[in-house]
């Protein structure tokens, strides 16, 4: 067994191991926690594919921001988790089954498929082996697919704007620092002089 | 162009009172329909005295024997090889039928000035009159089948119309109803005969099926093959032109209609169901003698039908209590003794029974509206009496009128009234046809002739001898005549229902003592028409029958003219010649008997013969009869298909029970759709396993 | 199988992956949030299909598309949390049970 054989099969137990526990986990931080797990082993896995771009992208991503996320928001959000998983199996037999057929069919594509001959070396984009992964990415990202990187770009950006519109609120009732108005006074609305009478008072 | 003329105008009048009679008001409505048929009516005479006294037809193109003048007005309808045009075809009979349609039209459109002086929609009325006057000379003037059609749906149009013209009475629609359909009845025959006649003769122009025809005593006559039969194809023809011909001029079997058509206003009556309309049939018949002159079967129809609607009619007519149904039958009558002339080959006698019938039919009905308008739309003779002192004038062209209708004259010599000459050149051809038909039509004609004496007379003296018998002038006066005692419950719905469009008169008192002369605008046109009624008959005697080159040269091939029928009918002996004069003079008598020396007979006579009494009174039971052979399985089949097919399958199964099949589908199918986000996840998981499934299945998803 | 890292290696990893992924809609049907991390494990195994083709293909585009599907991926992971933590707080709860108005 070769070294990143080795690695493979260590990587890709753990990542299955995960998974697992994200679906099954009772604690929901648990299941982030696993999944955070998974992602860093799916990212070895990329490693070992020779995508190491991708593989850091996923954990700078994913476990960096998104799962970051999950758990924030697992962690906001008070939660009884414990009536959430009641009723579990309900849907377990269906589950089996779908999962059970799906499988079994990725399987046998995967135990059995054959790549077109005219399909191999037929790609656009041939991977030169004396560049760097990441540099032959960003070669092809800013030049041939500038275009699918500005819409990525669009959706991120509609993404995020989506996602303050949905969340941001406008709690009434509560003291609120209006710029313009501050910058907007004028002396002459605001203030004014008084003669004093002295020994008076206003 | 007078030719154009005579029939377009009445078309603008119509339209013009149609259209815009709203906004011109009535009276200019009614001046200008009159107007422009009283030019047609002048129009119309101008052409025909050159035809009768002159030397023929004016810009005739004379074929040998034949003058036929042809304007064509536009090209109708081309279909491959067929180049049908609109063309007015005038020829004798076309100027005969011009005559008689646009002058009893424009005297009728006179007389209803006075007539329908109170009715709110005089201008619809006009408009109807113009429009079914444009229809009827559509129908003369026809040059092929198609627009004889044209022609013979319009004036079926314009009857309904003007039968249904007081629509707010139930009674009036229903009749405007009943006429429309057993029209119906009468031209799907004759569609069917115009189809066959394309068919067989491979022409629809009048001109190239005459032709055909002739070719036919050559080449031998056509056979059609109908499943298991074969039959002569022009006998087949001529006897489905012949059911129209019967269901338009109301003759036995598809009569029931006209009785019921005089629920339209009186004029209407006179116009359309006594003068021009009814007599379509005729001079359709007439029109197309050739083809039926190959046909001895249809002909012997003709014959038999026209018998037995005379006869029929009459007898219906002896018992009769409605002034205006009295009249109506003999109409029917009168239309029947115009067929059996048809059929014995005396065509231009039919003919000239038609012609006098027009002026003096004309005349009965317009005196009768005169009477019931003076007697506040009065219609049953029961309530009249007496009327002589009060409506002289009237009493006077009713007089004229009788004495034509019963054919006052005195054989062998030219003195006598419209109807002697032609109802006598009818009875003489029905004799001389001989033969079995021939003696079953001359006796049932001269029994006609008795009855239609009989009624007549009982007319008359009902509503203008005697005493007054309306109930509230003479509350228990004598009731001479018998269905008034024993019958009161046998009243004509009609009668009732006349009080709504002269309510206003409010006459509680007696109808009798508020009987007043009609206005002069009624009077004049039955001034003319009484002159028609008294010399119809003498001056055009010659034309029409009296010596047969003088017919051939009067007609000018319009008509097919038999000379031996015609020479035998003025060799039939003598006394038959007197015969119908001897039964009109029973029939006078036997009248003046019963009704004004011995009042009290008729009600004995009733009495003892109940059923005779009851089976005439109902007319024969022939709308029971329809009632139970037609309308209730008719009905019965609607309510079954209505409740049966429509409300229960249609409806119920089809239309409902599919929208509760689809209601019950989806309200179990909607609990698919839980509203749990969920669910919807897993449906689109089962979903790619299933398309996954497929497409390893089948090999790939291309 | 032998001793290099072949291509059914990976596809049978994400293979299972994927059915995880599925498996995990189906038994955390009311949880949202692991339904969420479910998805998040489904395009996971998605992205390691392609990455294992574009290695055994000697092609680059298999990666660019992963790369794709990471963008959207992230996306899709804060929009959805977006509406959970909205959902939280109009019904103060999360619980899909509670979510049945997206019906007709």
């Amino acid at each position: 067994m070769t070294l990143p054989l080795f690695f493979f099969y260590v990587f890709a137990a753990i990542t299955v191991a995960s998974a697992f526990m994200v679906i099954s986990a009772r604690n929901p931080v648990h299941a982030v926690l696993f999944l955070i797990l998974a992602f860093v082993n799916a990212a070895g896995l990329f490693m070992l594919a020779g995508a190491e771009f991708l593989a850091l992208l996923l954990i700078v991503v994913y476990v960096g921001a998104v799962a970051v996320l999950f758990l924030f928001v697992v962690m906001m959000i008070d939660v009884d988790f414990a009536e959430l998983k009641s009723g579990l199996l309900a849907y377990a037999p269906i589950g089996m089954v779908v999962g059970g057929i799906l499988f079994l069919e990725l399987l046998l594509v995967a135990g059995s498929f054959v790549i077109a001959p005219e399909v191999v070396g037929a790609g656009g984009l041939p991977i030169d082996v004396t560049m760097e992964n990441t540099r032959a990415l960003g070669q092809v990202l800013y030049t041939r697919y500038v275009f699918l990187f500005q819409g990525a770009a669009a959706v991120l950006l509609v993404a995020m704007i989506g996602a303050i519109v949905l969340t941001l609120r406008h709690r009434t009732g509560i003291k609120r620092q209006s710029t313009a108005a501050q910058l907007g006074r004028k002396p002459s609305e605001t203030v004014r002089n008084v003669k004093v009478k002295s020994g008076q008072g206003l | 162009m007078i030719i154009q003329a005579i029939v377009f105008l009445p078309l603008i009048g119509a339209l013009v009172a149609g259209l815009l009679g709203r906004s011109i008001g009535h009276r200019p409505s009614e001046f200008i329909t009159t107007g422009l048929l009283l030019i047609a009516a002048v129009l119309s005479w101008v052409v025909f005295i050159p035809v009768a006294f002159g030397d023929g037809l004016v810009g005739a193109v004379g074929d040998g024997h034949a003058a036929v003048l042809k304007v064509e007005v536009m090209r109708w309808i081309q279909v491959g090889d067929m180049d049908l045009r609109w063309i007015l075809r005038v020829d004798t009979l076309t100027a005969v039928m011009l005559v008689v349609v646009n002058t009893v039209s424009a005297l009728v459109h006179v007389y209803s000035i006075g007539y329908m002086e109170e009715d709110p929609h005089r201008s619809r009325f006009f408009a109807y009159l113009s429009l079914f006057t444009f229809a009827m000379l559509m129908l003369v003037t026809a040059d092929n089948f198609l627009q004889m059609f044209f022609g013979w749906e319009g004036v079926g149009l314009a009857s309904y119309l003007l039968i249904g013209f007081w629509y707010t009475r139930p009674s009036a629609t229903a009749a405007a109803m009943k006429a429309f359909i057993v029209n119906r009845v009468g031209d799907f025959g004759f569609a069917l005969g115009i189809f066959g006649a394309f068919m067989v003769l491979g022409h629809i122009d009048f001109d190239g099926a005459f032709h055909a025809a002739d070719e036919f005593a050559v080449t031998g006559l056509p056979v059609i093959q109908f499943l298991a039969w074969e039959l002569d194809a022009m006998t087949v023809v001529c006897l489905l032109l012949f059911m129209g011909a019967m269901g338009k001029s109301a003759q036995f079997l598809l009569h029931t209609w006209l009785p019921d058509a005089m629920e339209g206003p009186t004029p209407v009556s006179a116009l359309i169901h006594a003068a021009t309309m009814v007599t379509a049939g005729v001079f359709m018949v007439a029109r197309l003698s050739p083809l039926f002159e190959t046909s001895p079967v249809a002909l012997t129809v003709v014959i038999v039908i026209g018998a037995i609607t005379a006869f029929f009619a009459a007898t219906v007519g002896l018992v009769q209590n409605d002034i205006k149904r009295v009249i109506a039958y003999s109409t029917c009558s009168q239309l029947g003794y115009m067929f059996v002339a048809l059929g014995v080959g005396a065509y231009s006698a039919g003919i000239f029974h038609l012609f006098t019938h027009a002026f003096f039919k004309a005349l009965l009905f317009l005196g009768a509206g005169s009477v019931i308008h003076a007697m506040h739309h009065e219609q049953d003779m029961r309530n009249m009496g007496g009327l002589r002192k009060k409506i002289p004038i009237t009493y006077a062209m009713m007089m004229i009128g009788t004495l034509a209708l019963t054919g006052v004259g005195i054989p062998g010599t030219n003195f006598g009234f419209a109807g002697f000459f032609s109802k006598d050149a009818i009875i003489e051809s029905a004799y001389a046809y001989g033969g079995n038909v021939g003696s079953l039509a001359f006796w049932l004609l001269v029994v006609a002739a008795l009855f239609t004496s009989f009624y007549s007379w009982r007319l008359v003296h009902l509503t203008f001898h005697g005493s007054p018998r309306d109930p509230q002038h003479h509350g228990e006066g004598p009731h001479p005549d018998p269905a008034h005692a024993a019958l009161e419950s046998h009243d004509e719905p009609i009668n009732d229902s006349n009080a709504d469009d002269h309510g206003d008169h409010g006459h509680h008192g007696s109808a009798y003592d508020h009987a007043h002369e009609s206005p002069n605008v009624m009077l004049v046109p039955l001034y003319v028409l009484a002159v028609g009624a008294v010399l119809a008959g003498v001056v055009f005697y010659g034309m029409f029958f009296h010596d047969v080159e003088h017919i051939e040269h009067f007609f000018a091939g319009s008509i097919y003219v038999d000379h031996q029928i015609i020479e035998d009918a003025h060799h039939v002996p003598t006394w038959v010649k007197w015969s119908a004069t001897i039964a009109m003079i029973i029939g006078f008598a036997s009248a003046w008997y019963m009704y004004i020396r011995r009042p009290d007979v008729p009600g004995r006579l009733a009495a003892s013969n109940p059923g005779l009494y009851q089976f005439l009174l109902n007319k024969w039971y022939f709308d029971e009869l329809y009632n139970t052979i037609f309308v209730k399985p008719a009905l019965w089949i609607g309510n079954a298909v209505w409740k049966g097919f429509d409300d229960w399958l249609v409806d119920g199964k089809i239309a409902e029970g599919l929208g509760r099949r689809v209601q019950n589908v989806t309200s179990w199918v909607v609990k698919l759709q839980s509203g749990y986000l969920y669910h919807y996840a897993f449906a689109m998981l089962i979903g790619i396993a299933a398309l996954l499934t497929w497409a390893i299945a089948a090999g790939g998803l291309i | 199988m032998g001793l290099e890292i072949g291509l059914g290696h990976y596809l049978t990893v994400a293979a299972i992956l994927f059915t995880l992924g599925v498996f995990g809609i189906f038994i955390n049907r009311k949880n949202i949030i692991v339904i969420l991390m479910s998805v998040e494990l489904i395009l996971l195994a998605v992205n390691l299909n392609l990455v294992a083709f574009s290695a055994h293909l000697q092609d680059l585009q298999g990666q660019v598309f992963a790369m794709m599907i990471l963008t959207v991926a992230a996306a899709e992971a804060a929009i959805g949390l977006a509406i959970l933590v909205i959902f939280y707080r109009n019904r103060g709860s999360i619980a899909v049970e509670d979510v049945n108005m997206m019906k007709g």
